[in-house]
């Protein structure tokens, strides 16, 4: 007889038995994956939906004096001297002595004067809103709805995100709430930010990468580093808030420099906002340029050495100039995390109610995330409206400074190869 | 002219040195500046660091020692002059005991010693002075946040001296928790997917995407939590069940903002594990699955952990959310579909109205952002730690 290999050191029916379900297994898992990674397409395209949702559509307007009983055609279309003869006909002497104070009305166009009546005659109100996909799907319902809650109310179709919404100032009816501060005050705070922490942090990415030798403190600094990028944004509120705004006060508030009344100043202001802002991407902006400088390479200091250059010298033109985009790449990047960051102003105390323009590093100041905030917190349909328009317009503002990111960092990569 | 060398131009004014050139190095005044100045931008960030801990740590100091005036609901019986020592308290005793500090109206006395309903106390210590009372003073104990109190108390109403942060701690881990139930697991497969089984295309189509995902602003976040995850959840558990504002929709969205944050960690982790390791697996007969499952993911494991961490600091320090959508008001409860405010909401309601620099609430906020400061630090920490001390090193 001669020797067999027993048939159980590899059991071949066993494991043919056990493929097919290993096989089903991984089918399974494998589409369990890919469901989790449209989960997360899905939550995306949700929230736009969501926004848009809001941003648009049906909305019921009442009026104080309907158009139609002050002419007979829309006011639009009427002459200069009919909107006049509406307009001293309908508001009290007193308003109209006023408006003549301000500029006569002979002398206004007929838009302006237009504009006039509608403010102080027809004064339009919106009784109720609805979203985009309702206007669309129940538009009928909706105009029995109106008919029937609102029998003098006007439907009109309604886009929140207009030219207006981004040209006017913050007001308490919603008709007529724009997010020019808003958007005045973060182009301050995010200015203010960049001065501070922008030569900040690459002077520290220089220093930790090109000058510290490994010992005990540049460890620390390192460490220390990657620790305040964990730290909360509202901790850095709270730093923002003892520091520049209590303790720095005479200085934050423009009291020092004379730019501002002792009496009424106080130290909440647009600079105190960008320096606490900045606090909180200086780690994020010397962790990116460290990278960035990391990335040059070795050859070229070098070659600057051995040309006799000092060390400064090399750093100056060669290593910073070639690490540039990298570092401005991580900048974009921190400041439009600076541009959304809401819970430190609030905490530093930026208005949530104003209506003047930021004209300077110590005026009082709302930013776009805060005024979003502020609508999202009240309870009228309208005001959610605004908030999803703000939305739309805080968005799109920080994809363009994420696309302009990766464009830079695309361009540079090619030029590092080429 | 002499001869047209270029070298006689040089001869006309100067003499060129013969000796040797000077071999030692010379000071740099400039590059020793610079290189000041930039080590200060490096100090700057332990500036940052001890700021934080300093004004933090004082304000919570303040907080600590800070006199609260709790009512004895024992007034005066008789009434006193300026200079007496011995106060006639109601028939029924007193709980004062000796060394208690009191109030009464603007004077502070001391209690040296308690017999019967009479007390025997000094008068105007603090720096108060003494002044008559009618009878029927009432009488202030002075109290403390004891910090016993304060990290077991299950209550917190400033108003009447009830300073225990279980309430704000619990809503905080309840939202972490949710959140990290959505994050992991559909951040883990993410990762997976990208970094096992999508092919380049898909690649390029979906990092873009989840990288729009991580730049969406939170307050943006807390308004789709508001008007879009709290509604749905009212209507799948009913209308009666889920409160317009609650934990569960809060959380579920922190979950869906630190999801691009864990998946691209987690990938970066699968993406170290050499090939080589992956074609052993194949090579013994593994599907695809069992590859990603029991041989990628087991080396990927301390960048996977510390992502996770890093995802459950990023959740407890998230605070716009919760602001919108996790309700105004501190509330001890475990039902997620209950409101109640976190150490961040109660920061951000209270900082955002007007707020007195003298006040308990200013110093309170203090004492809930320093320990949250040390809850996230510390998670940080591990972090770090984990992925200096597991990280497999392959090469």
């Amino acid at each position: 007889m001669t020797a067999q290999i027993p048939s159980s050191a590899f059991p071949e029916e066993q494991f043919a038995e056990n493929l097919p379900q290993r096989h089903r297994t991984a089918r399974w898992m494998a589409a369990v994956f890919q469901i989790s990674t449209v989960f997360g397409i899905i939550v995306l395209l949700t929230l736009l939906y969501n926004i848009i949702n809001s941003s648009f559509g049906l909305v019921a307007w009442q009026y104080r004096v309907p158009p139609e009983s002050l002419a007979g055609m829309p006011l639009e279309e009427l002459p200069k001297e009919e909107l006049m003869r509406i307009l001293q006909e309908n508001v009290s002497a007193n308003v109209l002595r006023r408006l003549e104070r301000e500029k006569p009305l002979e002398a206004r166009s007929q838009e302006e004067l237009y504009a006039l009546v509608m403010e102080r005659v027809v004064q339009p109100k919106i009784v109720k809103t609805w979203s985009l996909v309702d206007s669309i799907f129940r538009r009928g319902e909706i105009m029995q709805e109106v008919a029937r809650d609102y029998p003098d109310a006007y439907l009109r179709f309604r886009s929140w995100l207009n030219a207006r919404f981004l040209t006017s100032p913050q007001s308490s009816r919603p008709e007529l709430a724009g997010v020019r501060t808003a958007i005045l005050g973060s182009l301050w705070t995010v200015l203010i930010t960049i001065l501070f922490a922008f030569p900040l942090g690459v002077g520290a990415a220089v220093y930790l990468e090109e000058y510290a030798s490994d010992n005990w403190l540049n460890r620390i600094i390192q460490t220390n580093i990657n620790n305040l990028a964990g730290v909360p944004s509202i901790i850095y509120g709270m730093l923002g808030l003892a520091i520049f705004v209590r303790a720095m006060e005479p200085i934050t508030s423009g009291i020092w420099f004379g730019a501002a009344e002792p009496a009424t100043a106080n130290g909440r202001t647009v600079l105190s906002a960008g320096l606490t802002l900045g606090l909180l991407v200086l780690p994020l902006i010397i962790i990116n340029a460290q990278e960035a400088i990391r990335a040059v390479p070795n050859s070229l200091r070098q070659a600057s050495y051995g040309l006799g250059a000092t060390k400064w010298q090399t750093i100056w033109h060669h290593v910073l100039p070639n690490a540039l985009p990298g570092i401005l790449t991580g900048t974009i990047l921190s400041i439009s995390r600076a541009i959304g960051e809401t819970a430190p102003l609030v905490v530093v105390g930026a208005s949530t109610f104003i209506t003047v323009d930021p004209t300077g590093p110590f005026s009082k100041f709302t930013t776009l995330p805060i005024q979003i905030y502020q609508w999202t917190s009240r309870p009228q349909d309208e005001f959610r409206n605004l908030a999803a328009a703000a939305s739309i317009v805080l968005m799109v503002l920080l994809l363009s400074l994420n696309a302009s990111a990766v464009l830079l960092r695309q361009r540079a990569r090619r030029r590092i190869r080429g | 002219m002499t001869n047209g060398s270029p070298g006689s131009e040089l001869s006309a004014g100067q003499t060129i040195s013969t000796a040797l050139p000077q071999l030692y190095k010379r000071p740099r005044i400039r590059e020793a500046i610079i290189q000041a100045i930039l080590f200060l931008c490096g100090v700057l960030s332990i500036l940052i660091t001890a700021g934080i801990v300093y004004e933090l740590g004082k304000e919570s100091l303040r907080f600590f020692t800070r006199e609260l005036w709790e009512s004895t609901n024992k007034p005066l019986a008789a009434a006193v002059d300026a200079s007496t020592t011995t106060l006639e308290v109601g028939p029924a005793g007193t709980s004062l005991r000796p060394g208690d500090i009191i109030r009464l109206q603007d004077e502070i006395l001391r209690v040296e010693a308690v017999e019967g309903n009479l007390l025997r106390v000094t008068r105007g210590v603090k720096g108060s002075t003494p002044a008559p009372h009618p009878a029927g003073t009432e009488i202030f104990r002075a109290d403390r946040v004891s910090l016993a109190e304060f990290f077991t108390g299950t209550q917190w109403i400033p108003q009447i001296g009830k300073f225990g942060i279980l309430p704000l701690v619990n809503a905080t881990l309840m939202t972490s928790v949710i959140a990290m139930l959505v994050a992991l697991p559909i951040g883990l497969a993410i990762a997976i997917y990208l970094s096992e089984y999508a092919s380049e295309r898909a690649r390029s189509i979906l990092k873009p995407i989840m990288e729009v995902l991580a730049g969406v602003p939170t307050v943006v976040y807390g308004y789709f939590a508001l008007t879009f995850m709290t509604p749905l959840l009212r209507s799948i558990f009913g209308r009666d069940v889920v409160e317009v504002y609650n934990t569960a929709s809060a959380g579920i969205v922190i979950g869906i903002l630190v999801l691009p944050l864990v998946s691209s960690m987690s990938e970066d982790a699968l993406n170290a594990v050499p090939r080589s390791l992956r074609e052993a697996a194949y090579a013994l007969g593994a599907t695809k699955l069992e590859t990603a499952l029991k041989v990628v993911v087991p080396a990927a494991l301390s960048g996977i952990a510390a992502a996770f961490i890093v995802a459950i600091s990023r959740a407890i320090g998230e605070t716009m959310i919760v602001a919108i959508a996790a309700g105004a008001g501190p509330n001890l409860t475990f039902n997620p579909f209950q409101p109640a405010e976190t150490m961040t909401g109660h920061i951000v309601r209270i900082s955002g109205g007007d707020l007195s620099y003298d006040s308990i609430d200013y110093n309170s906020i203090f004492a809930i952002g320093l320990v949250l400061f040390f809850m996230t630090l510390l998670l940080n920490i591990i972090s770090q730690r984990i992925v200096r001390r597991f990280r497999e090193v392959y090469e």
